[in-house]
Order: structure tokens, then sequence, then C-alpha cells
């Protein structure tokens, strides 16, 4: 399945308050798009709009993709927390997809992919066993089963440690290569480190921002990579 | 062992207290007999006890298992379907207000005095913790699970058996437990409406006889039962929990 572009367009409001809008953004096809802006300024709201999740406001809008089929059930979402379940262990919760769609699990795939997550030692372990980092990998992993061609990442990395958070922010480049990636950050390190393009986000626009040349993962201490990173931090407080 | 430790602390402090009251008051025994006096009127008659209690017990476990059965069924409705919520829940409320106590006359009229008319006490009195415990449980499945769930494809049914229900069986658990208490409270108060057998019967037949401390002793049998089928349920509820 090839990864499709996406084309964002429209307004949010909550009642007669618009929220955010109006954008026009398009997110390229088999590319990571780092969403970056302040804490509280619709992000994760885009990222439910894109999903098809229920949101409070009104979005005056489309969402489509390049290839002209419905966007909702292509997509594969990461949040914040792992969102493992408890009485499972990591080789269950990676099939999870297939059980609520009532399908049989492609188990020797989910152990694979595990593998390739660095876990599969730890396949048969529940999630209270496991550290944040590994939890957030196998949460990484579970978003690698689905297969889909698009992947929402809603900060999945923003409570991980510095250094933990590097390793999964170069594991999750290396294994959703190929995929449309939006991936919701308020950390312009991050953005600027996996982002082809990123996206400032704030209430009234979704502007891009100009991107070092190198290509994602970005060496986070090159200088083009420093310059764009303290730009995007004079942007985000400029939007004030 | 530390549970086990503090349990006997707490027993020998209870009889300890018991003891003194029957020193310190000098009532006789048909009033308010000794601890040790129970004991061995429970000893000497303790096949009567066991013959009663296992009425007692039968009563109470399949109470107990179809008011669970109920409750949990009634609770995965009322989570799968807002509009049967709102319909059945001021319902289910409204029958809390009316004291089982009340209705055990008209239960043993239409289930008779035998252990069908305790066995519907025992439900009655165990579907509505029941109910309510699971519900909170199912209601209180973290919103982010549900969204990833949906964008997975995953159909209400499935969401309901491979997440809701799991997520809440510790929340059943709290349900169940309780239930293991209030249990015995409706199968004696059916017993002492009308019927032939069971503890609360003996009791009340204890009492009419001025056999006090035959009551005393059934009353303690009661307790002991309430309290196994309490740890049974616990120990039950755990392991479904941790799944």
């Amino acid at each position: 399945m090839r990864a499709p572009t996406l084309h964002l367009r429209g307004s949010y409001h909550l009642g007669a308050a618009r929220l955010f809008g109006p954008f026009d953004v398009s997110l390229q096809g088999g590319q990571w798009t780092c969403l970056l802006g302040r804490s509280g300024v619709g992000k994760s709201t885009l990222l439910r709009l894109i999903a098809g999740l229920p949101c409070a406001g009104e979005f005056d809008g489309s969402i489509t993709a390049s290839d002209g089929t419905p966007v909702t059930d292509r997509i594969s979402y990461m949040a914040q927390s792992d969102l493992l379940l408890p009485w499972l262990n990591v080789l269950e919760n990676t099939v999870l997809g297939a059980h609520l769609r009532g399908m049989q699990p492609d188990l020797e795939r989910a152990k694979s992919l595990l593998d390739r997550v660095g876990l599969a030692a730890h396949q048969s372990k529940r999630p209270d066993a496991l550290s944040g980092g590994m939890r957030q990998r196998a949460a990484l992993a579970r978003t690698l089963m689905e297969d889909r061609p698009i992947a929402l990442l809603d900060e999945p990395f923003s409570a991980l440690d510095a250094s933990t958070r590097a390793q999964m922010q170069e594991l999750a480049a290396e294994v959703l290569s190929g995929k449309t990636v939006l991936l919701v950050t308020h950390d312009p390190a991050e953005a600027v480190r996996l982002g082809h393009q990123i996206v400032v986000f704030t209430p009234n626009a979704a502007t891009f921002a100009q991107v070092p040349k190198a290509s994602p993962v970005r060496d986070p201490f090159a200088p083009d990579t420093l310059t764009c990173q303290s730009t995007l931090l004079d942007c985000l407080r400029g939007s004030l | 062992m530390n549970t086990l430790r503090y349990a006997l602390t707490a027993s020998v402090l209870g009889l300890s207290i018991w003891q003194a009251l029957v020193w310190i008051t000098g009532a006789p025994h048909y009033i308010l007999p000794s601890p040790w006096r129970v004991a061995q009127i429970g000893f000497a008659n303790r096949a009567l006890i066991a013959e009663h209690a296992l009425v007692t017990a039968s009563e109470v476990g399949l109470g107990l298992i179809i008011g669970a059965v109920l409750g949990a069924v009634t609770a995965i409705l009322l989570a799968n379907s807002e509009r049967l919520h709102r319909f059945v829940m001021p319902l289910l409320v409204f029958t809390q207000a009316v004291p089982v106590f009340a209705l055990a006359p008209v239960l043993t009229l239409w289930f008779g005095y035998g252990m069908a008319s305790k066995i519907a006490m025992a439900v009655l009195i165990i579907y509505f913790p029941v109910t309510s415990a699971f519900y909170d449980g199912l209601m209180r499945v973290p919103a982010n699970i549900l969204d990833m769930a949906k964008t997975m494809g995953g159909t209400k049914s499935r969401i309901m058996w491979r997440i809701k229900i799991p997520y809440a069986l510790p929340s059943l658990g709290t349900g169940l437990k309780l239930a293991a208490v209030y249990a015995p409270i409706g199968a004696v108060i059916g017993e002492w409406v009308g019927a032939s057998k069971g503890l609360g019967y003996l009791m009340l037949l204890a009492n009419g006889r001025a056999k006090i401390d035959l009551m005393f002793a059934s009353l303690i049998a009661l307790a002991i039962l309430t309290i196994l089928l309490h740890q049974l349920v616990a120990k039950l509820s755990d392991r479904m929990a941790k799944g």
C-alpha cells in the first residue's frame, strides 16, 4: 500500500469561538511531517480530526488523501502514553488490532516486529515488567503491526528521558520509513531532528518552516540543525 | 501471615470484651451467655448447626452466583447502550429505595417456604451493588484506549469483550466482595420470615426456646460462613483481575 499525501484544510470551532484555522497544509506521502506548536493550541485535536475520532467542537473543512480513498481506515495511532493493556503480555498487545477486528493475528509477523524493536526476549512479559522506553517500543511494534500507510503520532516520546527519547526517535524513523507520518510535538529539537517538513501550528495559521538540507534523522549538534531549532523556538515564542 | 495474626488478635480482643461484659453486667446465661458456654453448646450441637449452615450456605452460594451473573449482564447491557442506561438506572435506584426486609413476606408468598424465596432475597440484595460496581468499571476505561481501539477498526462488541470487560474486572471483584457480605443477610432475612431450615431458622427456634447460647452459636457459625465466603470471593476476584 503506497503512502498517500494528505491534504488538510479548514478551521475548527467550539460554539461561536474559532479555536484554530483557517489552515491549508499537505502532508507529503511517505514523509515525516512534524506539527509543532505550543501546548493547548489544538495539535492533538487536528490529529483526532484526521483519525476520525470524536471532538468537542466542529470542523469546517476537508481531510483528503491524494489517492482519493478514505483516510480514517488507513491510519495507525500512537499516543503519548503507551496504552498497553496491563492484562495482556507484549505479544498479545502487539496483535490487539487483529483481535479487535475479529481477524486471526499473524503471530510470526508480530514476533519479527518485536525483534525489530528489540523486544524479542520480552514478548511474554506484561507491561508492568517493562521500563518506560521498552513500553513505548512495544507500542511502536503495535503501531507497525497495523501496517497502515498513515501513522499519527501524538507526542509519543515526550514522557521519556533524553537518551531513551533519542533512541526511540531513531528507531521510529527507521521502522516508519516510507509511511506518511504526522508527528505532533511541542519540542523544536524533536521536530528538526525528525521532520522532512515542519509545520508551525498557531491558532491563526499553519505555516511551513524552513528545514535543514540534511535528511532526517538529523545530527542534533549540526550547526544548521541548531540554527533551525532556535528559529523555531523564536517562532513559538512569537506565537504567544 | 500478618493478616492471620491481626485476625487472631482481633478475635481474642472481641472475646475478651464479650467475657468482660458478662462479668461486669452479671447477666444470666439466658440473656448473655459467656463465650466459653457458647463454644461448649456450639460443639455439642455441631451436627445440627452444620446441617442448617449447609442449607444457608447453599442459598447464599446460589444467590451469589445468580445475582452476580444477572448484575454483570445488566452492567454490560447498560454500558452498551446510553439510552438503556438512562431508562433503566433510575428504575434500579428506585428499587433500592424499597427495603429488602419489606419484600421478604411477598417473596415468601410468591416463591414458597423452600430455598427459592431465600435465594431470591440474596439475589435482590446483591444485584444492585454488583451491577453498579461493574458498570462504573466499564465506564471508567480511559478514553485514549478506546480511541486507539477505534482507530484499529475494533467493533463495539469486540471492544467490550477485549478491552472494557477485562479493564472492569477489578471493579466487578469489588462488587462481588460486597455481595459476599450482603448475600447472607438476604438469605437469613428470608429464613426469619418463613423456613424450616437454615441458620436464620435455627436462631429463631433457639430464641423461642430461650436457648440463647445456641442462638449465639448459630450467629457465630453465620459470621464464620460469611467470612469464609468473603475470603473465597476475594481470592477468586483477585485471580480474575490478574487474568
